[in-house]
């Protein structure tokens, strides 16, 4: 068990993160991510505040649908990564990384008693406060993510809701066991699978039926070898306070309208891209390593790293200068003072 | 927790075979140290001919997790290493006493041997963790 924001968390269980890894791509895995934050933003405004706030359009969603986002701050960079829930128009759960429910609740409730001035930014519309409400339910929630080829076939066994009617991105309110359980079709590994919601006292009932319906315990270095491969970043690593999101893969997120800290994104120049990287050998690129050009220079950093479960290749999310960041440029990482050369490469890395 | 009698060993978790004729001594790490790590993905292994003096960085161990530098557990000229590792690391988690081994060392006093842990006194060591 190690100290993960505050909460005990286990690293692996004992059958291992190589078989936990695996269980996820091919069959299905389940992991306690109850550090997770959830926050509720209520309010007639919801939409049009959380349209102000986040980079991505939660104008798009529907009643039970779910959206991931970033949530800029002002000086071009991020304050973390999301993903909203619309419950109802004036309803939506924001589900925030643990370590930055707190900041990302007082930014949201400064935003909203900010408000946006008419015109400012383009924005359209009222001058003056946000009407909503932004509220802690951290504690309100126990979260398990169920992910795998077979976690919807394994899941839908044990609960009341037909999962084949629930498509990628939507929830539905169920009940497994007599519980109840939000399941949304989302995840963090790659693989289709769900995130349960459930209350916290429920939490151990759940896990158990879940463990007889044969789902695999998974920890945290199985998260991480995961979300890696599927090329997903972390928040602290890969996204940062300094993180302009164009520069990333992840530039697919910032939308088109009015955007608190936009103007910042949007002014920013990229003077180093987020890239992938798979190495032709098999030592491990780890975080903070150099990445070389083929003359040696220090032309970059990696972020993550990892030997692949699936592949046994290595792989490595890494800032590189611009000019290297084109797909099939050659580089290499320095690895206790060698180059080990390596090739950009887009994630996904799992998929062939 | 495996700590055969004939070996010796290192607050580092190696094991160092008993000098033969030839004064070869076979380097390795402990079951403790494999089971520490985790999953042995990549092994780095010393060139062939090199002098290491004891506690000299000699190999590199990495799992999942992090990445280990294992040291000559006495002075002596790598002879030999294993290559099989380079295939298949996962020996060292299999076999940490077997096929797992590291490297060889051609070692210049036996005595350097005599003087690392014993099996009783590595027990302790691994216990404190």
């Amino acid at each position: 068990m190690v100290d993960f924001a505050g909460w005990a968390m286990p690293v692996q269980y004992p059958t291992g993160i190589q078989h936990e890894h695996l269980a996820v791509r091919h069959d299905a895995g389940m992991f306690d991510v109850s550090h997770m934050g959830q926050l509720r933003v209520r309010g007639p405004d919801a939409i049009p505040f959380l349209s102000w706030a986040t980079l991505n359009d939660p104008a798009l969603l529907k009643d039970g649908r779910g959206q991931y986002t970033l949530l800029p701050n002002d000086r071009g960079g991020l304050i973390d990564d999301l993903y909203l829930y619309r419950e109802a128009a004036d309803d939506f759960l924001v589900v925030a990384n643990a370590a930055n429910v707190a900041p990302v609740r007082h930014h949201l409730e400064q935003l909203a008693s900010e408000g946006v001035a008419a015109g400012a930014h383009g924005a359209p519309g009222s001058a003056g406060a946000f009407e909503v409400h932004v509220r802690d339910e951290s504690d309100d929630w126990a979260l398990i993510a169920v992910q795998g080829p077979t976690a919807a076939v394994r899941l839908g066994r044990v609960v009341e809701a037909d999962l084949t009617a629930v498509r990628k991105n939507r929830f539905v309110d169920t009940r497994l066991s007599g519980m109840p359980v939000r399941l949304a079709r989302t995840g963090y590994t790659g693989e289709d699978g769900f995130e349960a919601f459930v209350r916290p006292g429920d939490a151990p009932s759940v896990w158990q039926v879940l463990l007889e319906a044969g789902v695999v315990p998974c920890g945290l270095a199985a998260r991480d070898t995961l979300r890696l491969e599927a090329g997903f970043p972390l928040f602290g690593h890969e996204l940062t306070a300094d993180t302009n999101p164009r520069c990333t893969p992840f530039a697919w997120v910032v939308k088109d309208k009015p955007a608190y800290g936009l103007d910042a994104i949007l002014a920013g120049t990229c003077e180093r891209r987020l890239v992938g990287i798979v190495l032709d050998g098999r030592p491990i690129p780890r975080e903070g390593y150099h990445v070389l050009d083929p003359d040696g220079r220090r032309i970059g950093t990696v972020t993550s790293g990892t030997l692949s479960p699936l592949t046994r290749r290595s792989i490595a999310l890494a800032w590189v200068d611009a000019a290297f960041a084109a797909e099939g440029t050659r580089l290499a990482v320095e690895v206790r003072g060698q180059p080990a050369p390596g090739t950009v490469t887009a994630p996904p890395f799992h998929t062939p | 927790m495996n700590i055969p009698a004939t070996l010796r060993y290192t607050r580092s978790h190696e094991w160092a075979t008993e000098p033969d004729a030839d004064g070869l001594v076979t380097v390795g790490i402990s079951d403790f140290a494999q089971d520490q790590l985790g999953d042995v993905v990549f092994v780095e292994l010393p060139e062939v001919g090199r002098a290491l003096a004891a506690g000299d960085a000699a190999a590199v161990v990495e799992s999942v997790k992090t990445a280990s530098d294992i040291y000559a557990p006495v002075a002596g000229e790598v002879v030999a290493v294993n290559d099989a590792l380079v295939d298949a690391p996962e020996a060292i988690n299999t076999e940490p006493y077997g096929a797992g081994w590291l490297f060889r060392l051609r070692v210049a006093d036996a005595a350097d041997w005599s003087a690392l842990l014993d099996a009783a006194r590595y027990q302790a060591v691994a216990e404190e963790g």
